[in-house]
């Protein structure tokens, strides 16, 4: 059955908005994405008629919002293909915190001088930096893994680049290009090199199908609010036995089997790690939004996308040629639905804040990737990408600011 | 569509398609000042010379968006040739006008009319003004007077 996408933009509430008297055209998802109807209910409920602090109280809404929680965080582990949610899944903030987790948590306590991480050139700096500080703290080596000349990661030296790594961490999907790196080649290469490999799901999360135990993925990060979820909340799923061999980032309430003046035992997996109240009505929400995603069919979606994606290209350039630049690899299989945009004389931030006028909402700038635009020799792009609720009158609107912006700078 | 017109004025886009005093002093004897746009990526180089308390000559280059590149030019040909202290005015005046935004942050809809800066003092500059109606571009409109400044703090000037 194919996606309904005039069904699902009726679920979506801030669609049916204006901005500047024009019907909004949302086509930036990959910096946040749109929340259904049913997400934000969730989460009025649990705060109408259930709200208590997980874990603690034995009283009916205090089990009531602890079963809620634990729920989501079953949740999580199905969307992602986890065998063992219950101990799978950790709650943080967002895929940053998630990562940063896997560094302190993790990569601290199993990384020696002279060990190294791999990551590639396309990635966030989300899953950069947390490296580069640990590099300098440690005096681990840093490798990055480059693009081929078709904007695809270049695997030719990935045997190479992996020998002697503890880590391999990378995106499941380019912010920037849309670039679909193959994962489970990926994995099958770190684990021969006896390195573990992380994947920053951020990106993809909304849009492809990873499933961890099929991929054979040691780690993985992802943020709620790229799928229809709320801010505030993401999650790290990892191998029970990765969790139980790493030690605490954050201490508090909640993590610890014990504390007496002189010392703590913390406690298992994952509660070890989620120290402090959790977001619990986030958690909520996002369960909410996984669910609604799982409903739609995680493979129609994709096919959605990627007919969506393939008519946009095909579209821009018939419309364009060669005055719009779209960055990343042609459409096809390893393609996401992020289109970087580079018109012929103005300025991504120029082009943005003309689409704006007409309604339409897209990202200027480096995407938190300069290392891959530096790389790239570029300085900025305007970032369209699309969500499960866009379609081809989206891309309608974006071609008629993308005109009325190349008309004014002409 | 009027704020958008009041933001790319033609003053604004002449300035962005044929940039003033572009290019970089020989260093030294000139000063040399780089800034950066965090948000954006863009960049700004500014080169400076100084002599009897004058701003002799200032180039400009780096790459950014109109309103970035266009308040770069507008900057080099307001204060070449002036002596520092009216180079300080000026800065002082066209940031007061791009701060306006701040101090109004709490009036929620935008409605409140921003308190009047002498204009006047600013020539051709006040058609950046439009730019306070785009909190996220008043970045991109002091990248140039912000790196002027600290150049000119660095210079001890």
């Amino acid at each position: 059955m194919s996606l309904d996408v005039t069904q699902v933009r009726k679920e979506i509430p801030i669609l049916s908005r204006e901005v500047h008297g024009r019907r909004i055209v949302y086509l930036d998802s990959a910096a946040s994405s749109l929340p259904p109807q049913r997400v934000i209910d969730a989460m009025s409920n649990y705060y109408e008629t259930t709200h208590a602090n997980v874990h603690r109280g034995v009283y009916a809404t205090a089990e009531e919002a602890t079963r809620l929680f634990e729920q989501a965080r079953i949740g999580v582990g199905r969307f992602v293909g986890s065998t063992d949610p219950l101990h799978e899944v950790v709650f943080t903030k967002n895929t940053t915190e998630a990562i940063n987790l896997v560094a302190h948590g993790w990569a601290r306590h199993h990384l020696n001088e002279g060990d190294a991480v791999v990551l590639t050139i396309m990635e966030h700096h989300a899953n950069i930096v947390p490296w580069q500080m640990l590099a300098a703290e440690r005096g681990i080596e840093l490798r990055f893994l480059p693009l081929d000349e078709h904007l695809r990661l270049d695997c030719s030296k990935l045997e190479e680049t992996l020998a002697g790594a503890k880590l391999l961490s990378v995106t499941a999907m380019s912010n920037v290009l849309g670039t679909i790196p193959p994962l489970a080649d990926l994995a099958r290469a770190a684990h021969a090199a006896g390195a573990l490999i992380h994947v920053d799901a951020a990106q993809a999360i909304a849009h492809l199908e990873l499933d961890m135990a099929a991929l054979d993925l040691d780690l993985l990060s992802f943020s709620g609010h790229k799928a229809l979820g709320p801010t505030g909340v993401g999650a790290l799923v990892a191998r029970a036995e990765v969790l139980e061999s790493m030690s605490p980032f954050l201490g508090g309430g909640g993590m610890i089997l014990d504390v007496s003046v002189d010392r703590f035992l913390p406690a298992e997996p994952p509660a070890r790690f989620e120290p402090g109240t959790p977001p619990i009505a986030e958690a909520i929400g996002l369960n909410a939004a996984l669910g609604y995603l799982t409903e739609l069919g995680r493979a129609e979606i994709r096919a959605h996308e990627l007919d969506l994606t393939t008519k946009a290209m095909t579209r821009l350039s018939d419309h364009f040629g060669d005055r719009l630049k779209i960055w990343g690899p042609p459409a096809g299989a390893d393609r996401g639905g992020v289109l970087s945009l580079e018109l012929e004389g103005v300025h991504a931030h120029d082009t943005a804040q003309m689409l704006d006028s007409v309604g339409v909402c897209v990202r200027p700038g480096h995407h938190c990737a300069k290392p891959l635009m530096k790389a790239l020799g570029l300085v900025a792009t305007a970032r369209a990408s699309f969500g499960v609720y866009n379609d081809l009158d989206d891309v309608e609107a974006l071609i008629e600011g993308l005109e009325q912006a190349a008309k004014l700078f002409a | 569509m009027a704020d958008l017109e009041e933001l790319y004025r033609e003053i604004i886009l002449d300035h962005y398609r044929s940039p003033r005093n572009r290019g970089e002093l020989p260093v030294p004897p000139a000063h040399r000042a780089e800034g950066f746009n965090p948000l954006c990526g863009d960049e700004i180089v500014i080169t400076f010379e100084v002599a009897d308390g004058v701003l002799k000559d200032i180039k400009i280059a780096g790459q950014g968006c109109s309103i970035s590149q266009s308040s770069a030019s507008l900057m080099s040909a307001a204060v070449k040739g002036q002596p520092l202290d009216e180079v300080r005015k000026k800065v002082n005046t066209f940031k007061t006008l791009m701060s306006v935004h701040e101090a109004h942050l709490e009036d929620t809809d935008g409605s409140e009319e921003p308190e009047a800066v002498d204009l006047r003092s600013l020539g051709e500059l006040a058609a950046l003004q439009g730019v306070v109606k785009f909190p996220v571009r008043i970045k991109c409109a002091t990248l140039a007077w912000n790196t002027l400044t600290q150049g000119l703090e660095d210079a001890g000037a």
